[in-house]
């Protein structure tokens, strides 16, 4: 694993909002196939982080670089050409398409068909629609108005969306918020098993300490928009600096991750 | 789906409608009548009284040679496009023989362009656009109401008399107020080369902002001031020029404001003093007047506006067209119409051979307060056949037929 | 220098009565989203209420008791109105109250002339403020002073309203996250119509306050509304403060402007709206509005294509249609023409807003460019009608890549002002530069070539063409390229993190909802055989937003529909009675209560609860109707 390739290298990033830094020289690297964790408490500047690797925000300072070529400031749609997925904490999806569609129109825009105005979508790249769905376990649901859908299966639709374009590395902000227990698992469980099948590198912030300590294989711990550990799950585990913030500020997390928690 | 098929069903259903009106009773005559009942009720409702009393009066003399003649009237909602639907419902459908009416210059054009294409008799009743006889005139087209031309005409005869020098204008942006502008500096040009426009105001028709635009006026210091604006624009241009004082020591000449219509709404603020051309019908001692305006009074229990007379006499001449040419063929009409004479309540006027303009002309007087409300006085007649130009000059204008 | 002076306190004077309108729209809009379009209409009433009430109490007293009496006996009907009508329609999509209260609009216009006589009326001048005072040399009108004094006053007031008082912080809240408030369990009920009351109070107030210097009559309303959602716009929307500075800034420009161009005036507003909106998109003191109410999402039944069934019925109706010749008559068939132009027309718009969510307010200018293009090529080129017919639209097409690229850049109320201002815009231009346009006689003689003269062969080519542009328009709404638009739509966070680039999918869409409108235009300048403004207006405008709305918003064709029913209703009426105005507004309401989905929307919903017995509605769905009510 070691020796495989660097999808993204940060370095130094930083961003400033009226004078209050919300993410401080922050660097790191991902590798292909590596699943790295984000975390932190509230405002530690993960989402501000996140955007700015996504092409939401622009970064005040520093260089992001993805597959060796420099993005920093681009807008997100041409990092997505670069072969970014991505969903989003609160899922964004189409509510007046099926679900099937939903993933039809990632492929259409992959396929740079966007301004074809003849063909028909709904026969545009069925089956591999259909197989991106199957992929994450929604088949059954292709023809189901998007709208319908529970929670937990938008995040499933957002899944397939991310992977329409092939991507080399998904970004995942909070991928299990909202959701029951067992579905966060069950999405997690699926969403490792592909990155590594496929050799995706997986970027993801989160709550959850079960998910976070379960499937990630490096640990990046924000506060106060600083990087302050770094690590295998157990190493961050046993930093003490961690332990003090999470236990130190009264915790962000309820009762039913305690089992979670670094001990 | 079945959009098309309800589509086709709604048009059946009209066709239906249609059907049983088209099928004229002999013994009757029927035309078409057109005007912006809608948008301007308050031209159009003394318009409808005038021809509403006429009708009668044909009638009850006979009728068009023994047929009695019926007048079919339409709404244009005020839009050239809508008269135009309206033109084709009268024509196609209710098979009138004639075209009348018209209040807007616009709306006019847009009839009698359609009265050319299609080969129908159209009389303008009101538009005062010079277009519609001279430069956009067509031989089935004729105008019954002063044009605009006559109108400045009028004026700057008066206007010209003034030792006013330093003239200021303001009138509503579009066709008529640019126009009437424009015939009426040429006309006061020719007259008097000494005297000078020093400002003009072109307020939006219908929005004037009338404190900006009296103060601008004022600060262009002009001895005298021509007025295009009407109406609401009218009522608060003299509110506001009144408050400030403008018409303090001032000339003005003012279109059309003598006319029952934009006069009366002006009530004790009526400024006084200005020369306009209008319709002072309290004051006029013909017999031919005095018949209409016993009658009308008598029917409506209300007092005539322009309007009426122009409904009136719009279809007291539709009638004697269609008397004398005794036809429904347009060309016979046109033929019976080109130079035919007959008697209004102004005096006699004649539609004239060359640009089909009728000669029916207008008072022209000044502005006064009596009782709280506004008059006109020292009313003269002004003939229109006196201040059309030469004939020369109206065929350079007038397309060949 | 006395003079400047004085200029600019009239212009303050005018700015007076624009901001009391202008800041009860804003009230209103923040709050509820209402695009109230009725706001004309109540400040009209007001001014005639006014009126009536100073004719019979005479005296001070009497004068300005009228004016208060008069602006709160408005506010009783407003707040009828806004229990009545439009709280059954909150949950409606976005701008379907816009439809009901332009039925209103259209309904008191006839209204008050029944009550009140066609004849304009002159209020009495205010007691204590009938003259002017003197300064250096210039007359200031003592009345003047008296509004100038009153704006900011009743800007105080409001702002120790909104500040000061638990009301105002609910309306404050509920302006900035309507979600919210519901959610901290407002009444939101009494919120909106105790808002609505006080927004149509100043409306009112600012009619009647205008008697002493203005004319009552039946057309005040359109005279005022459209320049008080521009002041609205360029302030901000839901910032009164903002209606304050953008009613003063358009005032002052105007007042100063006539000195220099004094042809400004008609145009002066639009121009000034669109420089603010291309360069601050929310308006001088708006904030960005949040997505929240993108409420097209709505549709639970995805779009699809017509079945085979539904394709031959198509056929079969198009077929039935182009029999109309055999059986009837010209009128007819001029009608049907005319019908079948306003379906391309409407069909182009309903593209726009609901494959794409942008509701254009100046849709009409595309069609009028279509209009004058034709004018332009045969009169002045000279060229064949076919070559005009193929032509003709690109101007519509022209138009619409020029403004659509800076209206794109907006979206929500703010895309469909700076259409607006776009339209208003070209539409002065064809009503001032006689010289090529003629003006506002327009261009005449326009009339087909003989193969297309007779009012069947007209009638073919119009329904021909009508089959076509909706047919296009239909493959492109599920073309990838209408997927990619409704994407847009739906979630441009989403779209634009699956790689499209929404602007120009957006613009992109406009240029052919633009010219398929200047395509209706250049067939409809033939069938009139002329082309005057009217065809670039707001009036115009207005009639395809309704044709839409009417059809259904969220269907796919709707609008087919919208436009035959509303076109056919209103030729008929025009036709048949003086008081069209009154009973097609009335129609429009009832519908708007009726079918609050449209017609179109009606009948699917229908035909969806016959297919599925039980419509298990979402649980997101059922929380957003809640939040509405």
């Amino acid at each position: 694993m070691s020796t495989a390739p660097t999808l993204l290298s940060v370095e130094g990033l930083s961003k400033s909002y009226g004078g209050v830094h919300a993410v401080r020289e922050v660097s790191f690297a991902l590798r292909a196939g590596e699943i790295l964790a984000l975390i932190g408490p509230n405002g530690a500047g993960k989402s501000t982080c996140f955007d700015m690797l996504n092409g939401q925000t622009t970064p005040g300072a520093g260089r992001i670089s993805l597959l060796g070529g420099d993005t920093t400031g681009k807008k997100p749609r041409e990092i997505w050409r670069l072969g970014v997925g991505r969903t989003f904490q609160i899922t964004a999806t189409f509510p007046t398409m099926t679900v099937r569609e939903n993933v039809q129109v990632a492929l259409v825009s992959y396929g740079r068909q966007l301004f074809n105005l003849w063909a028909s979508t709904p026969r545009f790249a069925r089956d591999e629609a259909g197989r991106l769905l199957e992929l994450v376990g929604m088949s059954g649901y292709a023809e189901r108005p998007c709208g319908e859908l529970a929670y937990g299966d938008l995040k499933r639709l957002e899944l397939a969306i991310a992977l329409a374009n092939q991507p080399k590395l998904l970004l995942m902000d909070e991928p299990t918020a909202g959701m029951a227990p067992r579905e966060r698992i069950d999405l997690m469980r699926l969403t490792a098993g592909i990155a590594r099948e496929k050799s995706i590198g997986v970027l993801f912030t989160e709550h959850d300490m079960d998910v976070v300590f379960e499937h990630a294989d490096r640990i990046l711990v924000l506060n106060r928009g600083s990087l302050i550990a770094e690590g295998s799950p157990e190493e961050v585990r046993r930093n003490p600096q961690v332990r003090a913030i999470y236990l130190g500020e009264g915790l962000v997390y309820d009762a039913r991750h305690r089992e979670g928690l670094p001990s | 789906m079945r959009r098309r098929y309800l589509l086709g069903a709604g048009l059946a259903i009209m066709v239906a409608g249609m059907a049983q009106s088209a099928l004229a009773q002999s013994g009757e005559i029927k035309i078409g009548e057109i005007n912006s009942y809608s948008l301007l009720p308050a031209f159009t409702e003394p318009y409808r009284k005038g021809w509403q009393l006429a009708l009668e009066e044909v009638n009850a003399a006979g009728g068009i040679n023994g047929k009695k003649l019926v007048v079919v009237s339409k709404d244009d909602s005020g839009k050239p496009a809508d008269a135009t639907t309206a033109a084709n419902e009268l024509v196609s459908s209710e098979k009138v023989v004639m075209l009348t009416g018209t209040f807007l210059s616009n709306i006019g054009l847009a009839v009698s362009d359609f009265a050319n294409q299609k080969k129908v008799f159209f009389l303008a009743a009101e538009p005062l656009t010079d277009a519609i006889t001279w430069s956009k005139g067509n031989r089935y087209t004729f105008r019954l109401r002063p044009s605009n031309y006559m109108q400045a005409a009028m004026l700057a005869e008066a206007a010209a008399k003034l030792p006013a020098k330093r003239w200021a204008t303001v009138a509503p942006n579009y066709e008529y107020g640019q126009s009437a502008v424009a015939v009426f500096k040429k006309l006061m040009s020719e007259k008097r080369p000494d005297i000078q426009w020093v400002d003009e105001q072109w307020p939006p028709f219908g929005k004037l902002d009338a404190g900006p635009v009296v103060q601008a006026i004022a600060a262009s210091n002009p001895e005298a001031i021509l007025n295009v604006t009407f109406g609401a624009d009218l009522v608060k241009f003299v509110r506001e020029g009144n408050t400030r004082g403008l018409f303090k020591d001032r000339a003005v000449v003012s279109f059309l404001t003598g006319e029952p219509e934009y006069l009366d709404p002006l009530k004790e603020e009526t400024p006084v003093g200005w020369i306009v051309t209008g319709y002072p019908w309290y004051d006029i001692k013909t017999p031919d007047h005095d018949k209409f305006i016993k009658a009308y009074q008598a029917k409506f229990n209300d007092y005539p506006r322009l309007g009426s007379i122009v409904g009136y006499q719009t279809i007291k001449a539709a009638a004697a067209i269609l008397i004398k040419a005794n036809s429904e063929d347009p060309e016979k009409m046109i033929a019976a119409a080109e130079g035919l004479t007959m008697p209004s309540p102004f005096g006699e006027i004649t539609f004239r051979k060359i640009d089909h303009q009728s000669t029916l002309g207008a008072y022209v007087g000044k502005t006064a307060v009596k009782d709280g409300k506004g008059i006109m006085v020292d009313s003269v007649y002004r003939d229109g056949k006196d201040y059309l130009p030469s004939d020369a000059e109206v065929s350079k204008m007038r397309p060949k037929d | 220098m006395a003079f400047y002076f004085v200029q600019f306190l009239t212009g303050l004077a005018s700015a007076a009565s624009l901001f009391l309108v202008a800041s009860g729209l804003s009230i209103i809009f923040g709050v509820t989203r209402i695009v109230n379009f009725a706001h004309g209409a109540f400040y009209m009433l007001g001014a005639y209420v006014a009126f009536t009430l100073t004719e019979r109490f005479s005296g001070a007293l009497g004068f300005w008791a009228g004016i208060v009496v008069a602006s709160l006996v408005v506010a009783v009907v407003g707040v009828l109105v806004e229990m009545v009508l439009l709280r059954r329609i909150y949950h409606a999509p976005e701008l379907f109250q816009l439809l009901a209260t332009f039925g209103l609009t259209l309904m008191v216009q006839d209204l008050v002339v029944m009550i009140w006589g066609p004849n304009d009326l002159l209020g009495r001048r205010a007691p204590g403020f009938r003259g002017a005072v003197e300064f250096f040399g210039q007359n200031i009108p003592t009345y003047d002073l008296f509004l100038i004094a009153l704006s900011p006053i009743v800007l105080g007031l409001l702002w120790l309203l909104f500040q000061r008082t638990r009301w105002g912080v609910l309306v404050r809240a509920a302006t900035q996250d309507r979600d919210m408030v519901a959610a901290l369990g407002v009444n939101q009920k009494w919120l909106f119509t105790s808002v609505f009351a006080l927004g149509v109070f100043l409306a009112a107030l600012g009619g009647a306050l205008q008697i002493p210097r203005d004319a009552v009559h039946h057309a005040l309303d359109l005279r005022i509304i459209v320049d008080v959602f521009v002041v609205v716009v360029i302030g901000g929307l839901g910032s009164i403060i903002g209606a304050f500075v953008a009613a003063v800034l358009v005032s002052e420009l105007n007042a100063f402007g006539i000195l220099i161009f004094p042809k400004i005036s008609i145009i002066l507003v639009f121009l000034v709206m669109a420089v603010v909106l291309i360069v601050r998109p929310w308006g001088l003191f708006g904030k960005q509005e949040a997505p929240a109410r993108r409420t097209p999402g709505l549709t639970v039944n995805p779009w699809r294509p017509l079945s085979q069934g539904e394709r031959i019925a198509a056929w079969a109706g198009l077929a039935v249609a182009a029999m109309l010749p055999l059986v009837s008559g010209d009128y007819a068939l001029t009608v049907g023409s005319e019908i079948a132009i306003f379906v391309i027309f409407a069909a182009s718009l309903h593209f726009l807003m609901s494959v794409g969510g942008l509701a254009s307010f100046g849709h009409a200018a595309y069609f009028g460019l279509g209009a004058y293009g034709i004018a332009f090529l045969a009169k002045m080129a000279g060229l064949p009608m076919i070559a005009c017919l193929l032509l003709g639209p690109l101007l519509g097409c022209l138009g619409a890549a020029i403004f659509g690229f800076f209206a794109v850049q907006l979206s929500g109320v703010y895309f469909a002002m700076l259409t607006l201002a776009f339209a208003q815009i070209v539409w002065s231009i064809a009503f001032q530069w006689v010289a090529v346009t003629g003006g506002d006689n327009g261009i005449l003689g326009l009339w087909p070539e003989k193969w297309a003269a007779g009012p069947a062969s007209f009638y073919w080519l119009s329904i021909g063409i009508a089959a076509l542009a909706v047919a296009a328009l239909r493959i492109i709404t599920f073309s990838p390229f209408g997927y990619a638009l409704r994407a847009t739509r739906d979630s441009l966070l989403r779209s634009e993190a699956i790689g499209i680039d929404a602007k120009r999918i957006q613009w992109t869409a406009f240029v052919i909802a633009g010219t398929v409108a200047g395509v209706a235009g250049a067939l409809f300048a033939y069938l009139k055989g002329s082309v005057f403004p009217d065809s670039l207006g707001i009036s115009l405008s207005v009639d395809a937003l309704v044709m839409v709305l009417l059809g259904g918003v969220e269907t796919v064709s709707g609008a087919v529909i919208g436009a035959i029913v509303y076109k056919m209703l209103s030729i008929w009426l025009v036709s048949q009675t003086d008081l069209s105005k009154l009973v097609l507004g009335g129609v429009i309401v009832l519908m708007v209560v009726a079918f609050p989905k449209g017609i179109v929307g009606m009948l699917e919903t229908l035909r969806n609860l016959r297919r599925r017995s039980e419509p298990a509605k979402p649980a997101l769905l059922k929380s957003r109707i809640e939040g509405a009510e």
